[in-house]
């Protein structure tokens, strides 16, 4: 939305204008003060981690086992070369051989979610249901990384 | 053609160089929480006149939400 407005601003005259491309979820991240009458929400983008691991449609499973930590909660998303989320692979999806493509047993359109989600019904809605990882993504679906329900309570906890 | 910018450029345009800080999100969005001074001119109401509360001799840094 920004850039529209900024080209619109130049066509209109201004000659001086500039995107600011993180906008108010960076502001918000790096802890700087804002104004406004409220409620103040807490986002998922101030919570996001970055995918230590990714894997694609062709990775063996072999290696999806010796990068991915070991653990029923574990997750890894899966992305083309365009980092475009594909699907996600839980640790207990793995074959027990190594030479199975991650496209024959990862879950395929996982749920995903964008920096702006406000982070209180997402919460609510991940304890529900018991997830305790989802991927998060910009607007055209590439991977940002990922939310862990435990680091999202505790944001909530300290700034409901 | 506008230059995107990172939050130390915007910091050092408002501290050094009278920046002005635009949200284009919508006026709700904008009345519950907005980034210091700035002010609102959603992307739907940008024309010549409600642009010229704007000092064109000035930076102007529009934003929203992300990049997204």
């Amino acid at each position: 939305m920004s850039p529209r407005a900024a080209w619109r601003l130049e066509t209109l005259g201004f000659e001086r204008v500039h995107d600011f491309v993180g906008g108010k979820l960076e502001w918000l991240v790096a802890g700087l003060p804002t104004e406004g009458t409220g409620p103040h929400h807490a986002v998922a983008g101030e919570v996001v981690m970055p995918a230590t691991f990714v894997c694609g449609l062709g990775t063996l499973s072999g290696v999806v086992r010796s990068k991915l930590r070991a653990g029923s909660d574990s997750v890894c998303a899966v992305t083309n070369e365009e980092k475009i989320v594909l699907g996600r692979v839980r640790w207990r999806d793995l074959p027990d051989a190594d030479d199975v493509p991650v496209e024959d047993f990862m879950q395929p359109g996982p749920a995903t979610v964008r920096t702006i989600e406000q982070l209180g019904p997402l919460v609510g809605r991940m304890q529900e249901t018991g997830v305790k990882t989802i991927l998060v993504t910009d607007a055209k679906g590439r991977l940002l990384g990922m939310l862990h329900r435990g680091d999202a309570e505790r944001l909530l906890n300290e700034r409901p | 053609m506008p230059g995107e910018i990172g939050l130390e450029e915007v910091r050092r345009l408002l501290d050094e160089d009278y920046g002005q800080l635009v949200e284009v999100l919508p006026e709700r969005e904008y009345q519950e929480e907005h980034l210091p001074g700035a002010i609102s001119l959603s992307l739907k109401t940008l024309t010549d006149e409600t642009a010229a509360v704007l000092d064109r001799s000035r930076p102007v840094i529009v934003y929203c939400w992300d990049d997204g």
